[in-house]
C-alpha cells in the first residue's frame, strides 16, 4: 500500500502558465522523502495541492488509495513559516488540531502534554510563542503538525530559518524522533546536505513548469551514524545531486 | 521591580506636576486677579460646590452612567454583528461600508434633537444616540481586524480541517481584539459625552440636565464641579476598559515587551 500517490498533477495559479506539469510522486509507508529544488520552483505549490489548498487543473492526489484531490483537513501540514498563533500559549497552539476535531480543551492539553518532553520543549507549555527561541518554536510547530494525527506529514522547510548550530542539533533530534514515530513524510529543503542526512529518498523538482526529474535513494540504514555526513558515501551522493541540479 | 517603579514614577510625575501648576495658576488668578466669581470660581469654590451637591450629582451620574452602559452594550453588539456580516458577505460590505463612513460626517449633536422629537424625553433617544456614536468605531475596527488576518494562518486552519466558525473563533476574533479595545477606549468617552449632550436637549434626569439647571442659575462653581466629575467618570471608564483588555489579552503584554526589546 502506498501512503500517498500524486498522479499526473498539473497546476497553474492564473490558468495560463503551469507551475507544475504532469507531476508524479509516490510516498511509501513510513518513508521520508525529501523534495529538493531551487526556490520559486513550485515546491510549496505542490504541498498546497497535496494538502487540498490548491486544486490541480488535472491529475489526482490519493491518500492510502482514496482520492482526496482538493480536500483539506486530511494531511498533517507544517507550513513554511512556523505559524504559531501569537495569542495562544504553546500548549494551546499544539492542542489546536485536537480542539478543532472537537476534543475538550482540558483533555487536549493533557494529551499533547505527554509529548512535550520527547519534542524537547518541556516547560514551555504555558509560555507564549514570542517567548521561545527559533528552534523551540519550530519544535512546537512540528509537534502541532504531528498532533493532527494524519497518516502523511508534509513539512515545508522546517529547519531553513535556523542557524547552523541549531540546525544540526535539530537534525539529530529529528532523526531520533522520526525513528520512533515512523511517519510517512515529505519534506522540502533547498539544503543538499540536509536532504542526504535525513531522507530515505530524494526527489528533485526541476524545470519550468516543474516536475520530478530525478530520484536518488539513500541506502544508508537508519538510525544513521553520527558521522554520516563526513563519510565518502555522503560526498558521492552530494556530487551526484549537484551534478543533476546543474 | 525597582526598575519598573522608577519608570512609573518617571511617567506619572511630570504630568502630575503640570496639573499642579495649572491649579496653582487658576488659584492665583482667582485670589489676586479681578475676574468676577460668576465667571471663574476658585478651586475652593468648586470644591465647596461639590461638597454641598455631591449626593444630587451622584444620583444624576447614576442615570448618565446607566445610559452610557446600555448604549455601549448595544453599540458594541450592533457594531460586532455588522462587522461579522460585512466580513462574511462581501456584497454587503461593498454596499454599506461607504455609506457608514459618509454617515460619520453627520454631527451627532445635530441628530440629538431629532431623536427627541421622534422618541420623546425618556432614556430611549439617549441610548440610541450612544449606539449610533459607538457602533461606527467598533464596526470599523473589528472589520479591519478580521480582514488583517494572515492568509497563511487561515490556510493552516483549513489544513487542520477547521470550519469557518472555528477559523473565526480561534483566529479572526483574537486577532482583532487589540484594534477592538483601542477603539473601545475612544468609544467609551464618546459615549459619556453623547449621554450628557442628549440630556441637555431633553429629559429630567442625568448630569446633562443638572448642567442645564446650574447654567440657568449662573452657578458656575457647580458647573465646574460637574464638568470635572464627567471627566473623572470618563477616565474611570477608560481605565476599566484597560483592565478588561488586559484580562482578555494576557499575551499582549508579553508580545509588546518582546517588540520593544
Ligand atoms: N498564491 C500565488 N499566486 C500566484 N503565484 C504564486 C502564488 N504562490 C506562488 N506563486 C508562484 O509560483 C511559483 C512557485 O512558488 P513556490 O511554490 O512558492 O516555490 P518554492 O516553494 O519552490 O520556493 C513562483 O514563481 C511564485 O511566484
Ligand atoms: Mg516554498
Amino acid at each position: 500500500m502506498h501512503a500517498l500517490d500524486i498522479q499526473n498533477v498539473s497546476f497553474s495559479y492564473d490558468g495560463k502558465t503551469n507551475i507544475l506539469e504532469n507531476l508524479n510522486l509516490t510516498l511509501h509507508e513510513g518513508e521520508l522523502i525529501c523534495l529538493l529544488g531551487v526556490s520559486g520552483g513550485g515546491k510549496t505549490t505542490l504541498f498546497n495541492v497535496i494538502a487540498g489548498l490548491n486544486r490541480p487543473q488535472t491529475g489526482k492526489v490519493l491518500l492510502g488509495g482514496e482520492d482526496i484531490t482538493g480536500q483539506s483537513g486530511k494531511i498533517s501540514y507544517m507550513l513554511q513559516k512556523d505559524m504559531l498563533l501569537p495569542f495562544r500559549t504553546v500548549e494551546d497552539n499544539v492542542a489546536l488540531p485536537l480542539i478543532i476535531k472537537g476534543m475538550k480543551k482540558k483533555l487536549a492539553r493533557q494529551k499533547v502534554g505527554g509529548h512535550f518532553k520527547a519534542f524537547g520543549i518541556d516547560g514551555t507549555q504555558k509560555r507564549y510563542p514570542a517567548e521561545l527561541s527559533g528552534g523551540m518554536r519550530q519544535r512546537a510547530a512540528l509537534l502541532r503538525t504531528y498532533m493532527f494525527g494524519g497518516s502523511v506529514a508534509l513539512l515545508d522547510e522546517p529547519f531553513s530559518a535556523l542557524d547552523t548550530l541549531t540546525k544540526s542539533e535539530m537534525h539529530r533530534w529529528y532523526l531520533d524522533v522520526m525513528d520512533e514515530i515512523k511517519l510517512s513524510t515529505i519534506f522540502i529543503t533547498h539544503d543538499v546536505d540536509e536532504a542526504i542526512l535525513l531522507s530515505d529518498r530524494i526527489c528533485l523538482l526541476r524545470g519550468r513548469p516543474g516536475s520530478i526529474t530525478d530520484e536518488i535513494v539513500i541506502t544508508e540504514p537508519k538510525p544513521r551514524r553520527r558521522d554520516f555526513n563526513l563519510t565518502e558515501e555522503f560526498l558521492q551522493y552530494k556530487k551526484q545531486i549537484i551534478s543533476k541540479l546543474q | 521591580m525597582k526598575e519598573k517603579l522608577r519608570s512609573t514614577i518617571n511617567k506619572v510625575l511630570p504630568p502630575l506636576a503640570a496639573l499642579l501648576l495649572i491649579f496653582l495658576a487658576w488659584y492665583c488668578i482667582c485670589a489676586f486677579g479681578s475676574v468676577p466669581k460668576y465667571m471663574l470660581p476658585s478651586p475652593g469654590d468648586v470644591l465647596a460646590a461639590f461638597q454641598k451637591d455631591w449626593q444630587l450629582m451622584l444620583s444624576h451620574a447614576r442615570v448618565t452612567l446607566a445610559e452610557t452602559f446600555i448604549g455601549l452594550f448595544f453599540g458594541i453588539l450592533t457594531g460586532f454583528l455588522m462587522a461579522v456580516i460585512m466580513d462574511k458577505i462581501s456584497l454587503v460590505r461593498k454596499m454599506l461600508y461607504p455609506l457608514i463612513v459618509i454617515s460619520q460626517t453627520i454631527p451627532t449633536i445635530a441628530i440629538a434633537p431629532l431623536l427627541v422629537i421622534w422618541l420623546g424625553y425618556q432614556m430611549l433617544p439617549k441610548i440610541i444616540l450612544i449606539v449610533l456614536v459607538v457602533f461606527f468605531p467598533i464596526a470599523i475596527s473589528l472589520l479591519e481586524g478580521f480582514a488583517s488576518v494572515d492568509a497563511d494562518t487561515v490556510n493552516l486552519m483549513r489544513t487542520m480541517g477547521a470550519s469557518d466558525i472555528q477559523i473565526f473563533r480561534y483566529v479572526k476574533l483574537p486577532n482583532s481584539l487589540g484594534q477592538f479595545f483601542s477603539s473601545l477606549k475612544i468609544s467609551v468617552s464618546y459615549a459619556v459625552v453623547s449621554a450628557v449632550v442628549s440630556e441637555w436637549i431633553g429629559g429630567t434626569e442625568g448630569l446633562g440636565c443638572y448642567m442645564t439647571r446650574v447654567r440657568k442659575s449662573f452657578s458656575s462653581d457647580k458647573m465646574f464641579a460637574v464638568i470635572i466629575l464627567i471627566s473623572v467618570l470618563s477616565l474611570l471608564l477608560i481605565w476599566l476598559t484597560h483592565i478588561i483588555q488586559h484580562a482578555c489579552m494576557p499575551w499582549d503584554k508579553i508580545n509588546q515587551k518582546r517588540r520593544n526589546q
